[in-house]
């Protein structure tokens, strides 16, 4: 079969055909090309890693391997057999390829025993043959090295690492040619994610196909034998882990200069309007103190799960938190309740806009009006006129492209949705702006919208907060970085000291001894 | 009232699938039970088949009868309709009417010298009220499940209601209590009156007020609603609070009307108000509902039975055709739901 120049197979195993063969791969979402033309070859025998920024198009070429979602466009080969274009997950199991996720798929109330064999219970006429249940059970869970694992268990009882380990098992046990492990490494402690790696080694020397995604570099380091590095959704390069150290392999992740698709000159901040004292959102280790100036812009830098999003959450009163105040123009807020930070004048945009933002069946109208209501109605009442010419002025600017005002939100695309959602917070008349992932989903012209937007609110004497995944729009954005790293805040860059490589480098887990075990939080809030 | 330019094509399409009914006609249904008011055509549609095929429905005595009956319902489908769009339910109305009816019926018992009326009836509304604040408190605030909330509820008012009078009917009760109901103004019954005045206070409160819109944002997605400052609990506790203080106007006037206090009154009734808040076009999954879809399902409900009586169709023959209304209006909104999902991202 004809290769690409990019088919480099793995350094220890270079005569072994390929398992599974990936060609062209793209996949759209609507505007956006989450995969462009991706080559990815795994061969038995090898840990290949998955690398590239939030976004670089990673979770979407292992769906399209799982069949999760169906590629658009290439070839996709499992053992030379071409796989169709709209394969099932149940179908692409059935051929060899199992993952194991980040947040896991048990069943928490089941026992391990049902877990590992759901799906395929050992049955006669439909009543389960609890006897052979057990065998089977007991000798998957051999394999991984959990023999002796009470098999009466619910998966809840059990710890995190060893229920990635009850996962892994049941991967396993469907004889699996590949195995995908997406991020594994998140949840676990440094100990156990040791332990992890060297089962995924056992895995390597029993001929398994292993396809590896981590954001931790050093995991690449210690276990990868060939890294191939996605950029925007298109293939950056495959090539022995060998050849790279950690910076050349962060230089190969980013590898993009800033253009313009960011607002340029910033004027000079004036005084402080979010004052964040000693506050303790859930699980943050040591209070944590920000301070945002009016017409300031400042980004939170950190990866998924640093805590970035619950300090947002707290800085809004959205969760309880361990003490510590929130002041806004000097004025403290009373915590613990949104309404009351509302009214403050603190908004938050938050990162899932399906899950905790619109309101989809009510108009994009409403959606506006929602939170500056008593500023829209007059004594409780709805005042049509009013809310129309409200909601027209909290709009304007915003390039918000709809058809009537009263159609529902959920007919907007990503990006407007994103637009009617600033729009809900300049109806408020907000001071300050807290933005978690404010571009997430959200198309290219919509994105430069967007940070205009945020320029222009800031401009306009708003203090405002970014959480991003994303490290050019957070530097091409912010007057200032924070880094956020195990939910604390561990450094302070400003826009001109600030580097990708810094800010990666800063949020990166050190690795071994200085990771805090968080298998049980240290502290826990009521 | 822009619903109302799209209620005359969507009568059209009504009243056509009946003779023949197939798969294209679902969706013309559809149309209309989808839209808050897209019953209206199906209730001209039963009136004008009635009028046609019996010589009494059209006649003052049973239209005015006909207003008694489905009052009761309509007072309850909008008691229903507020927790419904908070995507909550609320199976504790009907057993709120019966301990309401009971505790106004032993206020005013004549032979134990009652209280003034007005009092029974403040004691009977604050004690729909509590129970209804109660499931609200359980709801919004302990968290439990409004289903178990209110299923509770719906046994514990029954089975105090019981308590309290022994299982006995409370009787007879004075002329000014039974008036409540019985009298008139302008001709048309109390019972009318009320079920109107509920209606149009609960709709101005719905699509007027700012807590009306507050109850649709909870009902839409509680969690968005909290992160843009709407106080959520207090929503939901108002919302079963007015559903509470509502059942408990459907209990008094039921016991007043009936002349007495009978603590198995209302037994059953909640489901007649979800069916009415259905066919009127709410989703039990929140956000979608308006008060006068859920008068004119309450009318459907009510015209279908009293026609059936007219008609000397078999009541059981009745039910069925309800439950299968239900289900018709239920599947039609759902079936739509998809079609609406399936076209949006192509356009």
């Amino acid at each position: 079969m004809p290769t690409s120049q990019t088919a480099a197979p793995g350094t220890d195993a270079p005569e072994v055909p390929p398992v599974l063969t990936l060609r062209k791969i793209s996949k759209r979402y609507g505007a956006v090309r989450a995969l462009d033309g991706v080559d990815l070859d795994l061969h038995p025998g090898s840990v290949h890693c998955l690398a590239g920024e939030n976004g670089a198009g990673k979770s979407t070429l292992i769906k399209v391997l799982t069949g999760a979602v169906s590629r658009d466009s290439g070839d996709y080969e499992i053992d030379g057999d071409q796989v169709r274009r709209n394969v099932t997950p149940a179908e692409s199991r059935g051929f060899g390829v199992g993952v194991v996720y980040q947040e896991l798929s048990l069943l928490p109330q089941l026992t391990v025993a049902d877990n590992l064999c759901m799906g395929a219970f050992p049955s006669r006429a439909g009543v389960v043959d609890r006897r052979r249940q057990r065998k089977a059970a007991a000798a998957m869970l051999d394999r991984v090295g959990l023999a002796g694992l009470d098999l009466d268990l619910p998966v809840a009882a059990l710890p995190t690492a060893t229920r990635q380990l009850v996962e892994i098992a049941r991967v396993l046990a469907n004889d699996a040619k590949v195995v995908v492990f997406d991020e594994p490494t998140t949840a676990l402690s440094a100990e156990e994610a040791e332990a992890l790696l060297a089962r995924i080694s056992t895995l390597r020397s029993d001929g398994v196909a292993v396809l590896y995604v981590t954001h931790r570099l050093e995991e690449i380091f210690a276990i990868g034998d060939t890294v191939t590095v996605l950029r925007d959704g298109a293939h950056v390069l495959t090539s022995p882990v060998a050849e790279f150290d950690e910076d050349s392999l962060i230089a190969a992740m980013v590898g993009r200069e800033i253009s313009n698709l960011y607002p340029g000159q910033r004027s000079d901040p004036g005084e402080p309007r979010l004052e964040v004292r000693g506050l303790r959102p859930p699980g943050f280790p040591e209070p944590a103190d920000l301070s945002v100036r009016a017409g300031e812009i400042v980004g939170l830098a950190g990866l998924l799960g640093s805590g970035r999003s619950e300090l947002l959450r707290a800085v809004f009163g959205a969760d309880p938190v361990g003490g510590g105040e929130v002041l806004v123009d000097g004025r403290p807020v009373p915590p613990g309740s949104t309404r009351a930070a509302a009214r403050r004048g603190i908004g938050l945009l938050t990162e899932d806009r399906k899950e905790s933002g619109l309101l989809p069946e009510l108009s994009i109208e409403e959606n506006i009006a929602i939170a500056g209501w008593r500023t829209a109605g007059s004594r409780g009442l709805v005042n049509r006129t009013r809310l129309r010419r409200h909601v027209e002025a909290a709009a304007d600017g915003l390039r918000l492209r709809f058809g009537e005002w009263s159609d529902p939100v959920s007919s907007l695309s990503g990006g407007n949705q994103q637009k009617v959602l600033i729009a809900r917070w300049r109806a408020l008349d907000a001071k300050v702006l807290l933005l978690d992932e404010p571009t997430k989903g959200v198309d290219v012209g919509a994105k430069a919208d967007i940070y205009r937007i945020v320029a222009d609110l800031a401009a306009a004497g708003l203090a405002i907060v970014v959480v991003s995944s994303y490290l050019p729009e957070l530097l091409g954005l912010c007057d200032r970085v924070v880094v956020v790293k195990e939910r604390r805040l561990v450094a302070e860059l400003t826009a001109a000291e600030a580097t990708e490589e810094e800010v990666l480098r800063l949020a990166s887990p050190s690795g071994g001894a200085a990771s805090v075990p968080e298998e049980v939080n240290p502290v826990e809030h009521r | 009232m822009t619903e109302v330019t799209t209620a005359p094509p969507s009568k059209r399409r009504g009243r056509d699938p009946r003779p023949e009914p197939g798969a294209d006609e679902i969706l013309g249904l559809g149309q209309i039970f989808s839209r808050g008011l897209g019953g209206i055509p199906v209730l001209l549609v039963l009136a004008f088949t009635l009028s046609l095929t019996t010589d009494t429905f059209l006649t003052g005595t049973n239209l005015d009868n006909l207003g008694r009956q489905v009052s009761i319902y309509a007072i309850l489908g909008a008691a229903q309709l507020l927790v419904i769009i908070t995507a909550g339910i609320d199976l504790s109305v009907g057993s709120v009417v019966g301990i309401a009816g009971v505790v106004a019926a032993k206020a005013v018992f004549e032979t134990t010298g009652g209280l003034p009326i007005v009092w029974a009836v403040l004691l009977a509304l604050a004690v729909g009220a509590l129970a209804g604040l109660i499931n609200g408190v359980l709801v919004a605030v302990v968290r439990l499940p409004p289903f178990i909330v209110t299923l509770g509820m719906m046994g514990i008012a029954r089975g105090a209601t019981l308590l309290i009078t022994d299982g006995r009917t409370v009787q007879p009760l004075p002329e000014g209590f039974s008036r409540l109901a019985g009298g008139s103004v302008f001709g048309i019954a109390n019972l009318t009156w009320v079920m109107l005045i509920v209606t149009v206070a609960v709709a101005f409160f719905l699509r007027r007020t700012v807590w009306g819109r507050y109850l649709y944002a909870v009902g839409s997605n509680a969690e968005s609603a909290r992160l843009t400052g709407v106080p959520v609990r207090a929503v939901q506790i108002s919302a079963y609070t007015l559903s509470g203080l509502l059942a408990a106007l459907a209990g008094l006037l039921l016991a007043s009307r009936l002349g007495n206090g009978v603590p198995t009154a209302g037994t059953g009734y909640e489901l007649q108000a979800i069916a009415a808040c259905v066919i009127g076009g709410a989703s039990l999954f929140g956000a979608r509902g308006t008060a006068l879809g859920a008068l004119v399902g309450a009318l459907i409900v009510g015209t279908l039975d009293n026609g059936g009586t007219l008609l000397g169709i078999d009541p059981f023959w009745l039910q069925i055709l309800t439950g299968v209304l239900i289900l018709v209006a239920v599947a039609s909104e759902h079936l739509q739901k998809l079609r609406a999902r399936g076209r949006a991202p192509s356009s």
